[in-house]
């Protein structure tokens, strides 16, 4: 097939002749992530796409704009501000939204404190506040169905989840009893005050959210790139130093060149050792990688076996 | 991981979508986890995690199954209650998997994790040999016309790999099988917990010259199992850009539910019955020559007909013929049994109306095959022959020519629950 110029940089349209009518298996995920999509924007009153900035929801948006071109995204996007967020991935967030010219909704962390809306005791990890923070939101704005950027190979609770996956009125999953999801007949029939999460990428893993980043020459934060950083190990992982994460006794900073491989908040997030500077040198990494991606650098999902769970029943992401 | 791609084996590799069955603790978990294990698909993190329980609960060997039984309560009970997702690739092939439980009172996730596998991993104890639910689920695949299954005869180590035993469940399963409908069979002698005829070859049963399991699942043949002949295009979303730029675009959007399209082909959109030829197809920002299943695509028509959500393109001389009586195969997945009479919500490519149940023929026995014509109800997890009539015409083929235009799924208006899955009749 011919080759084309895509909104960033040269692709093949499809890699392969048609003789036979084989979609290879990234086309396959991206055909079911877009019906995904349009049947959302088709079926609910008022999607929204949960962004964080990371290269999952980068991904996610991308999807978006396919869907539905050359027509604008039909959905608003929201952000959680957790005040603890990457200055590089604020960034990003802010050039594919104007390039897109979708509509950002801002959930700031801070706010739904000031509100009363989160109480913040000094005890609860702001990880923990995005929950409320996050379910107000959706709350406030009469959102009824919210597109998350979760893979069911990240954690062994996601694994479980559905594509459509419903919310009662407190915003919570009920694991043990999921609607049965059959073929792509998808089921968003909803209650007054519930919401339903939307997973369009549930069947993708860390190296095809690569392979696509790369196939699709998208922009996604510089941290995931190697760069020189000043680090501190902590838990045994690779943290940032900035005011917003205080070093604590015996703790000492230097410079290493390091990478990220998932983008959280930034007190919680590690990173790795890595010299690797371009998407095919971070595929290579990523293919004889012996940990995951959560559990080598994120420090909310290595308190306890049923960590996610726990978060994802109370309405995380 | 090993095996694993670089960019552009990733972005050609094709993928097979696969799922267990079997009774409760016929080893599928087990086996998921020693197909991840043995192709080197698990993180150290992970393998950590799962010796970790099993040393704590006191078990003599690592438990492979908690590596999918993901929710706090599988574990507790050490039974699966709903589908895990699991993945992994080897350098030409994508696996998707689904580990269902066998448990029967959870059938409805087995359905869930079946209803999209090209093909069913269906597991016995070798010591037991066929049980009622190793058919129910053999039947359930069936229905569901996954086009592969696999015989797994686990736990050989348990009845000293012997080939005899083997055997009879071999011709137990064939004689049974002959009654269903399944193109492609193989049955492999396995032990999931020591690996056995996993991924590598087992030196236990010399007698046993088949393929392993993984050989196996890398070379069934897939692509062969789609519609080339008939297009059907259900339409998801209007697209309509409402800016100065694309101020006259209209555009289709939908993923090809079966047969080829290309720009030129004279088309009949239904259930209006107005033709028109397709003008151009849309992928993102390019025009294509042609859009073929899986492919989400966006199709113009030359001229300005009606066309909304809910509608189908097809071929002039090959389309589905509007139908409002329906006859299926109804399995049903709630504890309130379907009775003549209910109302119930119908969702059928990207149409939805309601349907009024008109009649039960017969509830299928998944032991013996027979047809039961004397209850007139449908109970959790049972599957019967079902008359419908909709609201709205359903523009649909038999389930066993095309698994997208011939499924449907039945809610409940009341609860919104999913409560039965269906596979038209033709
Ligand atoms: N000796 C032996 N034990 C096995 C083998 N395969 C599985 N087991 C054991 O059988 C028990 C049940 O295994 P699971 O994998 O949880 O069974 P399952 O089929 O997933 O069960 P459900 O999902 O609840 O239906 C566990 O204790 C396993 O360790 C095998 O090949 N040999
Ligand atoms: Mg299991």
């Amino acid at each position: 097939m011919s080759l084309c110029k895509a909104a960033h940089g040269t692709i093949p349209v499809m890699s392969q002749t048609h003789a036979d009518y084989r979609l290879s298996q990234l086309d396959q995920l991206e055909a079911e992530s877009i019906h995904i999509f349009r049947e959302v924007a088709a079926e609910f009153e008022k999607p929204v796409l949960m962004f964080s900035g990371g290269k999952d929801s980068i991904v996610m948006l991308r999807l978006a704009e396919k869907a539905f071109y050359p027509a604008k995204i039909p959905f608003p996007v929201l952000q959680v501000d957790t005040g603890l967020d990457f200055p590089e991935v604020l960034e990003t967030r802010d050039r594919w939204v104007n390039r897109l010219g979708v509509n950002l909704v801002v959930a700031s962390i801070d706010d739904a404190i000031a509100s009363g809306v989160v109480i913040d005791d000094g005890k609860t990890s702001r990880n923990r506040m995005q929950i409320g923070t996050l379910l107000n939101a959706i709350e406030e704005n009469g959102f009824t169905a919210a597109f998350g950027g979760g893979r069911r190979d990240e954690e062994k609770a996601r694994a479980k989840e559905r594509v459509y996956s419903h919310r009662d009125e407190f915003g919570q999953w009920d694991p043990k009893n999921q609607r049965p999801e059959l073929w792509s007949l998808y089921n968003g029939r909803l209650h007054e005050g519930e919401h339903m999460r939307i997973f369009p990428i549930s069947n993708w893993t860390e190296l095809d959210v690569w392979d696509y980043i790369g196939r699709e020459g998208i922009e996604i934060p510089d941290i995931y790139f190697s760069h020189q950083r000043r680090v501190f190990v902590r838990d045994g992982m690779l943290m940032s130093e900035t005011p917003l994460n205080p070093m604590r006794d015996g703790e000492v900073a230097e410079e290493r060149t390091v990478r990220f491989r998932t983008c959280g908040d930034i007190t919680l997030t590690g990173c790795v050792e890595s010299t690797a500077s371009t998407i095919d040198e971070i595929i290579e990494e990523i293919a004889v990688a012996k940990l995951t991606e959560r559990g080598a650098t994120r420090g909310d999902d290595r308190f306890s076996e049923a960590a996610m769970e726990d978060r994802k029943k109370e309405g995380y992401f | 991981m090993a095996d694993t791609t670089g960019a552009t084996k990733g972005t050609n590799m094709d993928l097979l979508r696969f799922a267990t069955a079997g009774s409760v603790d016929d080893g599928k978990s087990t086996l998921i986890g020693r197909l991840l294990l043995d192709s080197k698909s698990i993180f150290e993190d992970q393998l950590e995690a799962v010796e970790a329980t099993s040393t704590s609960k006191g078990y003599d060997y690592t438990d492979l199954a908690l590596l999918t039984d993901g929710l706090r309560s599988e574990r507790e009970q050490g039974i699966t209650i709903d589908v895990a997702y699991r993945y992994f690739a080897t350098p030409n092939r994508k696996f998707i998997i689904a580990d269902t439980p066998g448990h029967v009172q959870y059938t409805r996730n087995m359905v869930t994790g079946a209803s999209t596998a090209d093909l069913g991993l269906v597991l016995v104890d070798a010591r037991q040999g066929l049980t009622e639910q190793s058919r129910r689920h053999a039947v359930i695949l069936s229905l569901l016309r996954v086009p592969h299954l696999v015989l797994a005869v686990n736990k050989m180590d348990l009845v000293d790999f012997s080939e005899e035993i083997y055997e009879k469940i071999h011709a137990e399963f064939t004689q049974f099988a002959t009654k269903l409908n399944i193109p492609d069979l193989e049955v492999i002698p396995i032990s999931a917990l020591n690996g056995d005829n996993v991924v590598n070859r087992s030196e236990n049963m010399d007698w046993y010259s088949g393929p392993t399991l993984m050989h196996h699942l890398e070379h069934v043949h897939v692509a062969s199992d789609r519609d080339l002949i008939d297009a059907r295009f259900p339409v998801q979303f209007v697209i309509r850009p409402k800016s100065d730029e694309f101020h006259d675009y209209r555009g289709y959007a939908g993923q090809v539910a079966g047969g080829v399209l290309k720009p030129g082909d004279e088309v009949v959109v239904l259930p209006s019955g107005m033709t028109s030829k397709i003008s151009k197809i849309d992928l993102f920002d390019q025009e294509i020559p042609e859009a073929f299943p899986p492919m989400s695509v966006t199709v113009h028509l030359e001229d300005d007909v009606d066309v909304s959500r809910g509608d189908m393109i097809a071929r002039v001389k090959n389309a589905p013929e509007p139908r409002q009586d329906i006859d299926a195969m109804v399995c049903w997945m709630t504890t309130t049994p379907l009775k003549p009479r209910q109302k119930l919500a119908i969702k059928h490519t990207t149409r939805t109306g309601r349907a009024l149940v008109k009649d039960i023929q017969y509830r299928l026995d998944v032991n013996t095959l027979h047809r039961d014509q004397e209850t007139k109800e449908l109970g959790v997890n049972e599957i019967g022959r079902v008359q419908l009539r909709t609201t709205v015409p359903l523009l649909s083929d038999p389930y066993s020519k095309n698994r997208a235009t011939g499924s449907f799924i039945l809610i409940d208006e009341a609860t919104g629950v999913t409560v039965g899955a269906g596979m038209i009749n033709g």
